[in-house]
């Protein structure tokens, strides 16, 4: 059984300030992490190599830097890790992200000299952008079933076809899907396991392979900032909330309260 | 010479701390309080992270080929003392002091029966050298072992021993000739559960609370002759060159007690109000602070200049000497001011200073008294 995990780095969003005047996040000083719901999408994955002798293979996009979180994945106990690094992705809104990394997905697949990938699990969302839209994004570039905020994922290897409990508001939904399918990870799947020591000494010499935009054959109108149809505007943090006014019902007066509340509407013309 | 510590090591304690912060920082108030040993946490950090085998070679399992070292596994014990003083001296007793014998020591035969259960982690580690009338003075061994055909008999009380009763394989000194004083004690590997090893008093101490520490009590144990660490009359040799190494571990200890000290005083500084502003805005205070710091840093060069020393080969005494006295003493220290600066909420078990400050007086007195460092550093200067 092959298994893709997309993992990101992102700045840690407890520590992120927002430029107040320039309406940029400050990224200096701002450590980078890999994004913590790739690591329960990262624990299923390596649970299903523990049980079930599944290949973990781990796909990132982003600067060269995000090689960090790939060694950390490898130093976690996953089997290979590739980067789609290059200038001309910079910028890609979801859509444009989730046409990159599923060629990049199609090209890691022929490289491992596979057909394609049985199961390809990502986290729900990134916690720096919050989209929840690259995994769905991925699974309809590449034409295959897609199951979002798995709490519970059960394969069967030998009827190539995966069982998941998919968290909603409301409560749980049963859902299942043949291979090949995505699957996004929820916090409640699993608890992501530490790297190990031994495991971090081999993945710190371990060269992850490279890709380019022109290696995963991207079409070049279709990436990047110019490839994206999205744009943002601005980022800012909303005003804070004063808090609201309880106006308490005393002595069972109903209608002392309701006056009180009145007066207050009408005195700041709200009525 | 090199101050920084490479990508290699900050990713290590990055894991180290990452652990420590997820899953010790959450249950250490309880588990000291409850003598609690953490045994889910001491497997997590020595068998499943591998701390156990840092700096120990591949062939027994380590990884001192792939880039382990002193230093690193140093750089744990830190790590892990800033949140559990008592869990560092569990890991260190069993790394340091009742692995490294084995290693040094050790016979092809016994590096592979308990060597590498050590070095893996799967089991624990004790040593057993104090006695209640041979602290200091541990020439005075009272334990024997009298040699009978292919056994020796050990018979015999150990206090104070760190990791007691939770330990697999235990490095045990005793008397094989009395009247060769210090050239008549030898070192024995014994394991657990063999017939006449029983354990007495647990120990209820000051501080350290989630390490556990027994006396060991001996009747008429055989102990296969195979199992004799190096050879008779070199165990006074032994037990002095494992407490070397021994001593940097404590040193780290200490250093991260301190610097968890000092990290609690300083949010509490900015946090606490009085006369109107908070205690940092006070000179006294944030110079207090400033001092705290300036210690830390200075006992920081010294027990990694002690690790590099280990590292290196060759003797290392003087080095562990003085970073442990010198960490130790600063550890005291901090913690002392740490509580200062609480006031009367530090006195209380609310915060976690007041644990720091128990804790930290163990180190000046384990692996050697403090006095005892003066003995070794003095003599180095006399000789």
């Amino acid at each position: 059984m092959e298994i893709l995990v997309c993992v990101k780095q992102v700045p840690d969003t407890a520590e992120v300030k927002i430029d107040p005047v320039k309406h940029t996040v400050i990224r200096a000083g701002v450590p980078n992490i890999f994004n913590p719901f790739d690591q329960n999408a990262l624990e299923a994955a390596l649970q299903l190599k523990d049980n079930q002798g599944a290949k973990v293979t781990l796909l990132s996009m982003g600067p060269p830097q995000a090689k960090d979180v790939l060694r950390e994945g490898l130093a976690m106990g996953a089997d290979e890790a590739y980067l789609l690094t290059d200038r001309k992705v910079g910028g890609s809104d979801t859509l444009a992200t989730g046409y990159c990394l599923a060629q990049a997905v199609k090209k890691v697949a022929e490289l491992k000299g596979i057909e394609q990938f049985d199961i390809i699990l990502c986290g729900k969302q990134a916690i720096d952008g919050d989209t929840a839209q690259v995994g769905p994004q991925i699974a309809c570039e590449l034409g295959i079933p897609q199951i979002t905020y798995a709490a519970a994922i059960e394969v069967n290897e030998e009827a190539k076809c995966v069982k998941v409990k998919q968290q909603n508001e409301e409560g749980y939904i049963i859902t299942e899907a043949n291979f090949p399918v995505l699957i996004t990870a929820v916090k409640e799947l699993n608890e992501p396991r530490f790297p190990t020591i031994r495991g971090t000494m081999k993945a710190k010499r371990r060269e992850i392979p490279e890709l380019s935009a022109d290696d995963v054959k991207a079409d070049e109108t279709k990436i990047g900032l110019s490839g994206s149809p999205t744009k943002v505007r601005k980022i800012f943090t909303p005003p804070q909330r004063t808090q609201g006014l309880i106006i308490p019902v005393e002595d069972d007066n109903d209608q002392a309260a309701v006056d009180t509340l009145m007066e207050k509407l009408t005195a700041q013309k709200i009525i | 010479m090199d101050f920084k510590l490479n990508d290699l090591q900050k990713d290590i304690v990055k894991t180290v701390h990452d652990y420590c912060e997820k899953k010790i920082k959450p249950d250490i108030g309880e588990r000291d309080h409850a003598g609690d040993f953490g045994e889910e946490h001491v497997k997590a950090l020595m068998q499943d992270m591998g701390i156990a085998g840092i700096y120990y070679p591949e062939e027994y399992g380590g990884m001192g080929n792939d880039g382990g070292d002193v230093l690193t596994y140093i750089l744990c014990v830190e790590e892990i003392a800033k949140y559990d003083a008592g869990m560092a001296a569990t890991v260190s007793a069993s790394i340091s002091l009742g692995t490294n014998p084995i290693w040094q020591y050790g016979t092809e035969e016994q590096k592979k029966k308990y060597l590498e259960p050590l070095v893996t982690g799967e089991k624990l580690g004790a040593f057993c050298l104090t006695e209640p009338g041979a602290g200091t003075d541990a020439a005075m061994q009272q334990t024997t072992a009298v040699k009978d055909g292919d056994h020796y008999i050990l018979n015999g009380n150990k206090i104070f021993i760190t990791n007691g009763g939770k330990a697999d394989t235990y490095i045990v000194f005793a008397m094989t000739d009395k009247s060769k004083g210090t050239k008549g004690i030898s070192a024995f590997i014994v394991e657990k559960g063999w017939e006449g090893f029983t354990f007495g008093k647990k120990e209820d101490k000051l501080g350290i609370h989630t390490s556990q520490t027994m006396e060991l009590i001996f009747q008429d144990v055989k102990v296969p002759a195979e199992n004799l660490l190096g050879e008779e009359g070199k165990g006074f040799i032994i037990a002095m060159q494992t407490l070397d190494g021994g001593r940097i571990g404590i040193a780290a200890q200490a250093l991260g007690i301190a610097e968890s000290a000092l990290d609690d005083a300083v949010a509490y500084s900015k946090e606490r109000v009085q006369f109107g502003r908070p205690l940092c805005k006070f000179q006294n205070v944030s110079f207090k602070l400033a001092d705290m710091k300036m210690k830390i840093e200075a006992a920081r060069l010294l027990v990694y200049k002690a690790a590099e020393a280990k590292q290196a080969g060759g003797r290392f005494s003087l080095e562990a000497a003085i970073a442990k006295r010198m960490a130790s003493d600063i550890a005291m220290e901090v913690t002392t001011e740490a509580v200062q600066i609480f006031g009367g909420y530090g006195y209380t078990e609310d915060y976690p200073v007041a644990r720091h400050m128990r804790d930290a007086k163990i180190t000046q007195i384990y692996e050697g008294t403090n006095e005892v460092q003066l003995m070794v550093t003095s003599g180095f200067l006399l000789k």
